[in-house]
């Protein structure tokens, strides 16, 4: 297990969960929510870009990024599955990232200690972003859990829908433990504490129950997928498909 | 110039390159230079060839691409024929790091700079504003509204 199969599986949460929320754009509730969510698209994509490219110069074979983007299949694909999720409605979105968000502040926290300063200069560029999206996100679940009658609803059966893929964001395997073991990564369980007290207290503050616990949805991080991921890739990768080596 | 005219010269300087580079600017805020931006992280010279590093002030930031070639084009029209420019992430980019000026430029064109404390109108220079948006025009701009006379306006965010 390599240190360029660890920042490719980050980079894809973050390609992936770029396009869920790309889907939203013209389709937002109101006009700034529209931009808010082009924005965080945007730097979901960067911090995508920024991981790949870190990757292959590590790696050295010259590969580019457009080719891990769009020529890679699902199975090649190591993303969490909370990131592939539906946006289905507001509610649902918001959690989804709510979760994520509190999930990559962690993580980039640990990661700006990289003993590979590239990555450390990435995680402490994104995690003063992250910050900005788990303001966004929680804020959002708060106001929709203690909103209307319809809104709460929604948001906890968004939560008890979304709470499945939780454990996964904090299943350490053989690569994290190896690159932690170099200083160069981070053990998602060391921080799943730090994940449980943020999001216990935005949930008090949304009236929203914590779910139970439920079996998790795993297999993101070895490229078994759920059925959303491979949508995903024929919407992003159609025209690579259609067109091999297109450029504009 | 032209890349003779340039070999002709004593010895290209730091100096040199940060003129040059004086005319590069941010394209979604023109008024701001790379420098005011404290984008611009370092220049090296060695002999005709020049290497300039950048940083990106987000990760997704769309104009990071297009300053990249700016700041070639700048210097190869100035005559540097050996034109090296670096996307380097570390240290990662802060607000701190925009010059004084730049501040200035911002607010001069009704942009709230990035320390303003409190938080003031451009038109009106209210300080009773609020936030609208954490996200406004750009990934680097909060869009905020003055509670006196109404005029929406963008912040730049303290990073």
């Amino acid at each position: 297990m390599s240190f360029v199969e660890y920042l490719i599986r980050h980079g894809d949460d973050n390609l992936i969960v770029s396009h869920r929320l790309s889907e939203w754009v013209s389709r937002g509730p109101e006009l700034e929510e529209d931009i808010a969510l082009a924005n965080l698209a945007l730097d979901h994509l960067g911090q995508a870009r920024a991981l790949y490219g870190h990757a292959i110069e590590v790696e050295g074979l010259g590969r580019n990024e457009d080719e891990l983007a769009m020529l890679r299949t699902e199975r090649e694909y190591t993303n969490l599955l909370i990131t592939e999720q539906p946006n289905r409605d507001f509610a649902q979105t918001m959690v989804r990232q709510m979760l994520f968000d509190a999930y990559q502040m962690s993580l980039w926290e640990g990661l700006s200690a990289s003993t590979d300063s590239t990555l450390a200069g990435i995680s402490a560029k994104a995690l003063k972003e992250s910050r900005y999206h788990f303001k966004h996100s929680s804020g959002w679940v708060i106001r929709l859990g203690d909103g209307t009658e319809e809104s709460h609803r929604r948001s906890s059966e968004a939560l008890i829908r979304m709470w499945r893929f939780v454990p996964e964001m904090f299943e350490t395997d053989d690569t994290d433990r190896d690159m932690a073991q170099q200083g160069l990564g981070v053990e998602p369980s060391s921080f799943e504490a730090v994940w449980n007290e943020r999001i216990a207290t935005v949930l008090a503050a949304a009236t929203l129950p914590k779910p139970v616990a439920v079996p998790g949805r795993t297999g993101g991080r070895t490229g078994f997928h759920t059925e959303h991921l491979g949508h995903i890739l024929s919407e992003l990768q159609w025209m690579q498909r259609a067109f091999p080596g297109a450029r504009w | 110039m032209d890349a003779a005219g340039l070999s002709g010269r004593e010895m290209v300087t730091e100096t040199d390159v940060r003129d040059v580079l004086a005319q590069v600017v941010d394209p979604e805020i023109p008024i701001l230079t790379i420098e005011d931006m404290g984008i611009l992280r370092s220049i090296e010279v060695d002999g005709d060839a020049v290497s300039v590093d950048i940083t990106p002030t987000y990760s997704g930031c769309p104009a990071m691409d297009l300053i990249k070639d700016q700041v070639r084009l700048a210097l190869l029209a100035a005559g540097y024929s050996r034109v090296n420019v670096n996307l380097v992430y570390s240290p990662a980019w802060t607000t701190d790091w925009m010059s004084a000026a730049g501040k200035e430029k911002l607010a001069s064109i009704g942009i709230s700079p990035p320390d303003q404390s409190p938080v003031t109108c451009p038109q009106c220079a209210s300080t009773t504003t609020r936030t609208i948006s954490e996200f406004g025009s750009t990934a680097c701009k909060a869009l905020m509204v003055c509670g006196e006379c109404g005029e929406p306006f963008s912040r730049f965010k303290a990073i």
